[in-house]
């Protein structure tokens, strides 16, 4: 039995999830032995490639490389995928926007179940899996001759992305499929680390009152070199932009340390927070529900606390 | 045009569910349920698009118990010409939902099929991207903009990090974040002239689909409960239980 991991990356840098997505495979290959092997699939993608040699238990890297694979159109990661699915009993996907957008049309072709972010593995076929935004958690059983996962990345220590030497083999690039074409990207530009892999996080809230009150976290997530993130509420309201929504429907995350800043702490936020080893909380009513979590809780207002706190730092 | 819409009857979006002693699942009997939210703007888009005069037809699908009715009536509501019930008592998953919903797109022939990303309760966000498969269409997830063009769609995406744009040619799928758009409130005029809008019922059976489960739920817990911490008297405490006793800055 041998497990596929896709690798997520920009055709330039591996990205940590993979490391997770590792960890998870290494946690299946427990039960069932074999080889672990990574796919990168990309544009000009030869240093992800080498990158992904490198990752402690990985046995093989499989680098198919082309322009129409450089954009991670659905379309064409589902095809270069299902090409080599063949040779696999476990195939997992990272449970990031790109992971999501094509795990499933691979499941649907193979004509499986897919079993989506996944926190635990318990045996070969057996996984465990949050439901209703972490408020129940599932453990569940596949019967399906392959399994077609994706792992959430905080579920799993990331494994050693140094002291593997994997062999290098290329693939034959699947055609393009015409169906659909990359137009434009606009990233955030930001020096803060990325949200869902950050050590520490800052996030802000509806409480916050307005996108120009937001800037005040700024200081003190600089201070913590942490990342920025926000409640659904406060990404409503337009104070911030979705991608730093935390929560069920945002991003799930789990720092060491998360302060928490004008959130009132909704079902639907705790879901995207509440695995951080250290949470901090600062609002001005002391009945906030996100006070129940909180191993910290500072009862104030957020607009004298926060500099305090940027300053005492 | 016409614009196929699948909505789910989930548990309200504000309900705490609780799981079961028996370990079984979640308690959903005498619990509030409601169109899953992302679903609602799927429904939203697909009316507006009509309103432009972009699309022509605008049918809500939903597959499941014969409850999901109410569902379809919300979706006729906000603007949906017409619904489709697949009913069926049987625990539907993910593929299940989508080779009915291909089923339905083979005999309705429509050039765009909006889709929640994901739904509230299970939290899979497969079905969308596995509709697409099982068509051979290209597919737009967690959209956060859709413009029609001429056969095609130029559609915006949230994506990690930022906002990314494809073109996709039609017939598509597209799935839903939640900055597409903000659904109307349904007023009391509207709901009434759902009541008589047209709302057909098929069983998985007329559509040639197997929808039983292949993923077998062993057990259902609650998450490990996070104890509540202590509260600190100001900014001098905070940072010294940070700094000496969780040592995380």
């Amino acid at each position: 039995m041998t497990i596929l991991v896709i690798a997520e990356h920009d055709n330039v840098h591996l990205k940590g999830a993979t490391l997770n997505t590792v960890a998870a495979a290494a946690g299946i290959q427990k039960y069932v032995g074999g080889d672990v092997h990574v796919l990168v699939a990309g544009g000009n993608a030869k240093a992800v490639a080498d990158a992904a040699a490198q990752i402690a238990g990985v046995a093989k890297v499989l680098l198919a490389d082309a322009p129409q694979l450089a954009d991670g159109l659905a379309e064409n990661l589902q095809a270069q995928v299902l090409a080599i699915a063949s040779s696999y009993s476990h195939i997992l996907f990272p449970a990031t926007a790109s992971g999501k957008n094509v795990a499933p049309r691979v499941a649907a072709k193979l004509d499986v179940a897919q079993i989506s972010d996944i926190i635990a593995v318990e045996s070969a076929d057996t996984f465990v899996r949050p439901i209703y935004a972490g408020n129940a958690i599932a453990t569940v059983q596949s019967g399906d001759a392959v399994k077609v996962i994706t792992v959430r990345t905080t579920g799993f220590d990331a494994v050693a992305a140094t002291g593997g030497s994997a062999a290098l083999e290329a693939l034959a690039a699947v055609a393009d499929s015409g169906l659909s074409s990359f137009v434009g990207r606009e990233v955030a530009k930001s020096d803060r680390p990325e949200l869902a892999g950050a050590k520490i996080v800052v996030s802000g809230g509806r409480g916050m009152g307005s996108a120009e009150n937001f800037k005040i976290l700024e200081p003190l997530a600089d201070k913590l070199g942490a990342a920025m993130g926000a409640s659904r509420a406060a990404v409503d309201a337009g104070y911030a932009p979705n991608d730093w929504q935390v929560g069920q429907t945002g991003k799930i995350v789990a720092p060491q340390l998360y302060v928490a800043v004008g959130i009132s702490g909704a079902i639907q936020h705790l879901a995207g927070m509440k695995d951080s080893k250290v949470i901090v909380a600062i609002n001005k009513d002391p009945e906030a529900p996100i006070f129940g979590v909180a191993d910290y809780g500072l009862v104030g207002d957020l607009f004298q606390v926060v500099p305090e706190l940027a300053g005492a730092l | 045009m016409k614009v196929l819409v699948p909505v789910k009857r989930v548990v309200d979006y504000n309900v705490k569910v609780r799981v079961k002693s028996d370990q079984t699942g979640v308690d959903i009997a005498n619990v509030k349920m409601s169109m899953n939210p992302f679903d609602e703007i799927a429904v939203e888009e697909a009316t507006r698009l009509r309103e432009a005069g972009k699309a022509t037809e605008v049918v809500a699908v939903s597959c499941g118990v014969a409850q999901a009715q109410e569902t379809l009536r919300t979706a006729l509501a906000i603007g949906a010409d017409r619904g489709i019930l697949v009913q069926t008592d049987v625990e539907l998953q993910p593929l299940a939902v989508a080779k009915l919903l291909k089923a339905l797109a083979d005999k309705e022939q429509p050039q765009l099929i909006i889709l929640g990303k994901q739904a509230i309760d299970d939290d899979a966000n497969q079905t969308g991207q596995m509709l697409a498969a099982l068509l051979g269409w290209p597919q737009a997830t967690f959209a956060s903009r859709v413009e029609l063009g001429e056969g095609t769609a130029t559609v915006t995406r949230e994506v990690d990090g930022g906002l990314e744009t494809i073109k996709i040619k039609l017939p598509a799928i597209v799935t839903t974040d939640l900055r597409l758009n903000e659904p109307r409130y349904v007023t009391l005029p509207n709901i009434m002239k759902a009541k008589k809008k047209p709302l057909e019922t098929v069983a998985p059976a007329d559509l040639g689909v197997d929808p039983a489960p292949r993923l077998k739920t062993l057990k259902v817990t609650d998450p490990p409960a996070r104890k509540a911490g202590i509260k600190v008297a100001d900014v001098a405490a905070l940072v010294d239980k940070l700094k000496n006793e969780a040592k995380v800055v």
